[in-house]
């Protein structure tokens, strides 16, 4: 393992040196190191193209890492990894990315992950994005994220691209079955030249199911980002979205949430806001001592956390 | 000590909202500004503060002439300020809230006490985002524990403090005003209309129109004061005043 990769890791998950517990780490395209743990079995898929974990219902509270590195430009990385959840499994997923170029060429990383998550199975998954480097070359991270709950399942997906990413664009699907709940927590942060688009579509089937998908976005400079999301409600069932955006400078956004109700007991509610931070919040805040770029930062902070 | 010598102030509209305010606010005593509604009282609070420039006057803290400092300096150089209306944070928690006031990482002992002054259980409220989910009387309690909060101040600053505050947790509030008040290095303002803080004022100040209409100790402003509401809302001395 390269050292950038290894700070990159730092920066997207838990590493501290070592991972405890099952992991995989994707360098460059390749397996930088592998390690399945008893209950969490991690193999390569038969083409090649990526990874297969299978988690057993007997893992309980376990966490697997599936990181992945780009360190360097002119590397284009593609990978599907399909996540099998077995009937009562409780896990963290942690999927960190980091992309990194110190040269002209573009560094980026497309990765595409399926899951598959039996009845009562429970995912806590943490995906955490940045871009590093020096290079003038694109960083560019392309996620997606397919979902299946069965009855009774949880996915709770915890999503932030901290920045330096100079495009994304992401998307988001999910099936939901008889009292599955997906909880979707969003956040990003764009800057200078940055883009980032991102997309949830989200189909209730099962009755009772439930939705809460909170996106929350800071665009900065020159910066812009698109927000579409769809949530279907063809059963009885709740759906929540919120959309969240401050502006800094000439930041843009173009946000755009539809909801689908196609039965009389779905019951569905979207939120959206977007402005620059309200003046009376970094006034509240300088009479507590700070600047005003203090009083911003920590606002902002606050409010990607 | 803060003294403010023939302070106005003017509206970006060009309204005179304060006319040549004189006043001192002394150390280890509570001073308490009163008045009718729309008179200047919030906007005098602000001055004070940084929040808004005085088109004339000076205002000194200590003796030093602070009238160019902004609210950041304000606030580093020893005053402190509870807003009206408390502000939301999407975000941001009360220990957020808490440290960035006292400056520094704080435990939940300090937490709880500066919570439990204001009558809330910190358990509860630690990780509470300062957002809508609030209601009006605990996003009030938090604003006074920010300001409770700050360290080095010279004077604190409540702006109808006791607005959306239950019965309980005024008794509290009552407290807590009694406390800061016996601080000999620290000047306590509180903008108020309740008979119960005019109370325990030390000094009264009647600001009405603009202008500070009367300011003197409490045992003789208060009252007169009372006389004078009494007079207002008496049915029979306006039937006289109608009959002359």
């Amino acid at each position: 393992m390269n050292k950038i990769t290894e700070q990159l890791l730092r920066q997207v998950s838990d590493w501290q040196g070592t991972f405890k517990g099952a992991y995989n780490i994707r360098e460059n395209g390749g397996c930088a190191g592998r390690q399945s743990s008893e209950n969490i079995r991690i193999e390569s898929r038969a083409d090649g193209s990526g990874l297969e974990i299978h988690i057993s219902p007997k893992a309980q509270k376990e966490t697997v890492y599936i990181p992945a590195c780009v360190t360097r430009g002119n590397v284009n990385d593609l990978a599907y990894n399909d996540f099998y959840v077995g009937e009562g499994a409780d896990v963290t997923i942690v999927a960190g990315c980091g992309v990194h170029t110190d040269n002209e060429g573009e560094a980026e990383h497309d990765g595409i992950h399926r899951f598959f998550l039996e009845k009562g199975a429970h995912v806590l998954y943490k995906e955490k994005h940045v871009g590093t480097g020096t290079g003038t070359g694109l960083k560019k991270i392309n996620p997606v994220t397919d979902m299946e709950l069965k009855e009774d399942a949880v996915m709770e997906m915890d999503t932030i691209q901290i920045g330096g990413v100079d495009l994304t664009k992401r998307s988001t699907k999910a099936v939901l079955g008889a009292r599955a709940r997906l909880i979707i927590h969003e956040r990003l942060m764009t800057d200078g030249e940055e883009q980032a688009s991102t997309d949830f579509e989200v189909v209730m089937q099962g009755e009772d199911s439930g939705v809460d998908l909170i996106s929350r976005s800071v665009a900065k400079d020159h910066s812009y980002q698109e927000y579409h999301s769809k949530i279907h409600g063809n059963c009885r069932c709740t759906g929540h979205s919120e959309c969240d955006a401050i502006l800094i400078g000439e930041g843009k956004v173009n946000a755009a949430p539809e909801l689908f109700a196609g039965d009389i007991d779905a019951s569905l509610i979207h939120e959206a806001a977007i402005g620059k931070i309200a003046g009376e919040q970094i006034v509240k805040l300088r009479t507590l001592g700070l600047t005003e770029d203090e009083a911003e930062k920590k606002i902002v902070e606050g409010f990607l956390r | 000590m803060l003294v403010l010598e023939n302070v106005s102030w003017k509206a970006s509209d060009g309204e005179e909202i304060l006319r040549d305010i004189s006043l001192e606010i002394p150390d280890g005593k509570m001073t308490v500004i009163t008045g009718p509604n729309g008179g200047g009282k919030t906007s005098l609070a602000k001055l004070i503060a940084g929040l808004v420039d005085p088109t004339e006057g000076r205002i000194l803290l200590d003796g030093e002439d602070i009238t160019g400092w902004d609210m950041t300096e304000r606030a580093r150089g020893g005053i402190s300020f509870a807003f009206q209306q408390p502000v939301r944070f999407k975000g941001l928690t009360v220990r957020d809230l808490l440290e960035i006031s006292a400056e520094r990482k704080l435990d939940s002992g300090e937490v709880c006490r500066y919570l439990g002054e204001v009558g809330l259980c910190a358990e509860e409220y630690i990780d509470r985002v300062v957002d809508a989910s609030l209601s009006g009387g605990e996003g009030k309690r938090i604003e006074i524990a920010s300001v409770l909060a700050r360290k080095n101040v010279k004077l604190r600053v409540f702006d109808e403090p006791e607005a959306g505050i239950d019965l309980w947790s005024f008794t509290n509030l009552i407290d807590v005003f009694q406390r800061l008040k016996n601080k000999d290095s620290e000047a306590l303002l509180v903008i108020s209309h309740q008979e119960r803080i005019l109370e325990i004022a030390d000094r009264i100040v009647v600001v009405d129109n603009g202008k500070i209409r009367i300011a003197g100790d409490r045992q003789v402003i208060l009252p007169r004061l009372l006389a004078q509401e009494k007079a207002a809302r008496c049915p029979k001395e306006e039937e006289r005043s109608c009959a002359r």
